[in-house]
């Protein structure tokens, strides 16, 4: 895929999800004009650079709804709940009208082509309507006004930046004096001009209108300089004006033209040269300098004795001094030009970088670290005092430098949390609920990779609250409740983890129910006691599910331990709080970053090896196991372990005195076997290459101080290696199915194997 | 002594009145110094309409005097906007860029 290409798929991405903001904003206040106008915008601008990649079937769909938009925009149509659905549905479609171009399949699949000619019909349906009605209303002259009105085009594509308009026809016709007598509109042509593509400049040249006794308001004195960005030909070009071609002067330069063919346009024309130079400089055809070389000649003879000896002053000065303009014209372009430029300026403050370059200079950065390490460590035993506080001073940098690269991964999770604006308004009218949604902390921000793996347990939770726990609104109403259910998405930082939570003020969880159904699952005895706390956070286990109806929307055979789990492989935490009768809040809390843990190192012979201190339970000394078996007891409770000398097979004798390491993962416990302990390490986490992506029980390396690498030990996986491999050892016959292989370990070790 | 006239269109601006509308724009100016012009209940303009007001701003600047639109009705926007005339037409309340951002 070319570069053009790639870059107009991001870019219409993130028009796409303006527009359903715009949309979604659309209902609420549909008396917003801004609002629309930036819905129109959005659309737009995709419809604009779907011409340049030549992406004709974006181009034809966006069209239309880019046509029903301005009739929105016009105040044509009024804004309507099913209008507001047929929007956000073309909205998708050109969604996935977009992926079509980003897959390079040649034209959508035929369900996708399907749903385009239904949404097509709709859309066509609302517009016919419409312009039926304003046939009736203003007869004849009709015709032009419902086509598309392209009035802030020149902003949208300098300030959307990657279409380019130096690749456009020029197109410059000036109107007979009869055109109007014989009943046509100039206008409606140029508007119809603007169906072939888009009209990125138009300047009216109005230099032609004679004095007030002479001027016949009933002759055309006007002419236009028309940049048009286009796939058509120029016969289509000339075929618009086919009915006034014996009465108008029209001249077209195709895209590329040279600056001379636009020079010599310029002299042919009637008008001054000037004014026709710098008018093309506005419709953006020519930049300044060409014109004013290209002008030089012509200048000398234009221009009065007193700047003829002068270095060039701007064309705009000159035109001024020489009254061919007035000086309030001016300075209205050149205000509307500065508003253009500040808004170009502001965009110009984010700068678009490619992932793999990102991490690159984590990585970078990673290695900074490390070598920063050790040459502290070498300055410290040189015993050398000014090398020593130069290295720290160095080290300090390093520290920031650390901070500001990971910095540069930060994103807000604003992003994450609008997109649920959608899936809020949607599921609530699939429910009958009336439910808003709060946002909260959107600034907040944290590691990229972490925004992209958290969308998925947030749409869960989100969605089990709207569906769970928002009552319908006659319960709500029953229970003294505003019938608007209100669910609310929060994030923020606490230190170096950041908290997200979901809550909604809904019906609570039922503390009985879950206790019930925690026994039929058989997670609980029924004697067992349980905090509260522990009770509601059942509801994360395997298999757990309390409604007896399931829906289509949260109830999909996905329960929360899924969610649970996609969590803790971001290395965080879930948990719940509830109060019946008041709603539940889902707390989530991930660490900032994924680049770089607190480890704990510990050894096996020379090799060192890391667990993240998250997982680590606590340290036992290790004495008197019998060779074959592994697990042992602690505290009455049967703990499984592994060798790591075993499982990575390292040669050498093993010591006198061993250590267990005691990790955690989703509840269950498993002890490692190491020779050292070396206590805490920050770790900067480095992927291993492809080779070894299929390496089991290992999470990735991390380069120590003194320039080894020490690899990291993926907890999670060494677990279920450990309390797998334990339980096929002991109970060949049984599938692994129950719910805690540890309890099933404990239970065939009391009835003595 | 300076006197400021304040002149309301009903009117369509349109090929079809443009005859009567000629004089009684080019009057109302040549009666006053400064010409207010009302344009909200213009609901269609066409290009005759637009070269009106083209002539009517040339006019006064030829003799000196100031014209100012001082309301738009949403199509007479429409077609300056499109024209790309809001520095000449639009007088600066109207600029598109500043409704737009």
């Amino acid at each position: 895929m070319d570069e053009l290409t790639s870059v107009y798929i991001q870019e219409s991405r993130e028009q796409l999800a303006e527009m359903e903001a715009g949309l979604l904003r659309l209902e609420q206040n549909p008396d917003d004009h801004d609002n629309i106008n930036g819905i129109f915008r959005a659309a737009h601008t995709i419809k604009g650079g779907a011409g340049v990649v030549e992406c004709s079937f974006i181009v034809t769909f966006t069209h239309l709804v880019e046509n029903l938009l301005d009739s929105l925009r016009n105040g044509d149509i009024a804004v309507s709940a099913p209008l507001a659905t047929l929007l956000l549905e073309c909205c998708d479609h050109m969604g996935s009208l977009v992926d079509v171009l980003a897959a390079q399949l040649p034209e959508p699949a035929d369900d996708a082509m399907a749903r385009g000619n239904a949404l097509t019909v709709r859309l066509k349906d609302i517009l016919h309507t419409d312009k039926g009605q304003k046939t009736a209303a203003n007869g004849a002259t009709a015709s032009g006004a419902s086509l598309t009105v392209h009035d802030e085009v020149g902003e949208v594509e300098s300030s959307g930046g990657g279409v380019v308009n130096t690749d456009s026809w020029h197109i410059s016709v000036r109107f007979g004096r009869d055109v109007l007598r014989g009943g046509m509109d100039p206008l409606s042509f140029i508007r119809y001009l603007g169906s072939l593509g888009e009209i990125i400049g138009i300047e009216t040249i109005a230099d032609a209108i004679p004095a007030a006794a002479e001027m016949d308001p009933e002759s055309c004195y006007l002419g236009f300089e028309i940049r048009l960005q286009t796939k058509a030909s120029k016969a289509d070009i000339e075929n618009v004006f086919n009915f006034v071609s014996d009465e108008c002067e029209l001249r077209i330069l195709p895209p590329h033209s040279n600056v001379a063919d636009y020079i010599r346009l310029i002299k042919e024309l009637p008008e001054d040269s000037m004014r026709l130079g710098e008018m093309l400089v506005r419709s953006g055809a020519l930049t300044q300098t060409e014109v004013d070389q290209g002008l030089l000649t012509q200048h000398v003879s234009a221009a009065t004795a007193q700047v003829s000896d002068q270095p060039l002053p701007p064309l705009g000065e000159i035109l001024v001094e020489n009254k061919v303009v007035h000086k309030e014209l001016v300075e209205a372009a050149i205000a509307k030009q500065t508003q253009v430029g500040e808004k170009k300026a502001h965009d110009a403050q984010l700068v678009r970088v490619h992932a793999d370059k990102l991490d690159q200079l984590i990585d970078l950065v990673g290695e900074l670290v490390i070598a920063g390490a050790s040459a502290n460590l070498l300055a410290q035993k040189s015993k050398n005092g000014d090398l020593a506080e130069a290295t720290s001073v160095l080290s300090r940098l390093v520290e920031s430098i650390r901070d500001s690269a990971l910095q540069l991964r930060m994103v807000q999770i604003g992003d994450t949390f609008t997109r649920f604006n959608r899936v809020v308004r949607d599921v609530s009218k699939d429910l009958g609920k009336e439910i808003e949604l709060v946002i909260s902390g959107a600034e907040t921000e944290l590691d990229k990779t972490v925004v992209e793996k958290i969308g998925d347990p947030l749409m869960h939770l989100v969605r089990n609250s709207l569906d769970h726990g928002i009552e319908p609104v006659a319960v709500r109403l029953e229970r003294g409740k505003p019938a608007c259910g209100r669910v609310s998405l929060n994030a923020f930082h606490d230190s170096g983890i950041i908290v997200i939570q979901v809550s909604d003020d809904g019906g609570g969880l039922n503390r009985e129910r879950i206790r019930a159904k925690a026994i039929e699952r058989e997670l609980i005895q029924p004697g067992d006691t349980l905090t509260d706390k522990e009770m509601i956070n059942l509801i994360f286990e395997p298999g757990f599910s309390t409604v007896e109806k399931v829906s289509n929307l949260s109830g999909r055979g996905v329960g929360m331990d899924v969610v649970r789990r996609n969590i803790q492989s971001l290395r965080g935490t879930v948990e719940v709080t509830s109060s019946e009768g008041q709603g539940s809040t889902f707390t989530i809390r991930l660490p900032l970053t994924l680049a770089i843990i607190d480890g704990f190192l510990v050894g096996i012979e020379k090799a060192s090896y890391v667990i993240p201190l998250d997982s680590v339970v606590e340290c036992i000394e290790h004495k008197n196991l019998t060779g074959d078996r592994n697990f042992l007891n602690l505290r009455g409770e049967a703990l499984p372990f592994v060798r790591l000398r075993e499982m990575f097979e390292t040669e050498g004798e093993v010591p006198a005195r061993e250590s267990i390491v005691v990790v955690q993962f989703a509840g269950h416990r498993a002890g490692i076997v190491v020779d050292q302990l070396m206590g805490e390490f920050q770790t900067v986490i480095k992927p291993l290459g492809r080779m070894f992506a299929n390496l089991r029980g290992i999470g990735g390396s991390t380069i120590l101080g003194s320039g080894e690498v020490a690899l990291i030990l993926d907890v999670a996986a060494l677990v279920k290696i450990v309390t797998r491999k334990e339980e096929e050892r002991l109970l060949p016959n049984k599938n692994a199915t129950s719910f805690s292989s540890l309890a099933s370990t404990s239970s065939a070790l009391q009835s003595g194997r | 002594m300076p006197s400021s006239q304040l002149l309301s269109l009903t009117e369509d601006l349109t090929i079809y009145h443009a005859l009567e509308q000629k004089n009684s724009l080019l009057d109302a100016l040549a009666n006053a110094d400064e010409l207010e012009l009302d344009l909200l209940q213009v609901s269609e303009i066409d290009t005759a309409g637009l070269q009106l007001l083209l002539l009517l701003k040339k006019e006064a600047q030829r003799a000196g005097k100031r014209i100012s639109i001082v309301a738009h009705s949403q199509s007479v926007r429409n077609v300056i906007d499109f024209c790309n005339l809001a520095a000449e037409l639009g007088d600066p309340l109207l600029i598109p860029a500043a409704e737009a951002s």
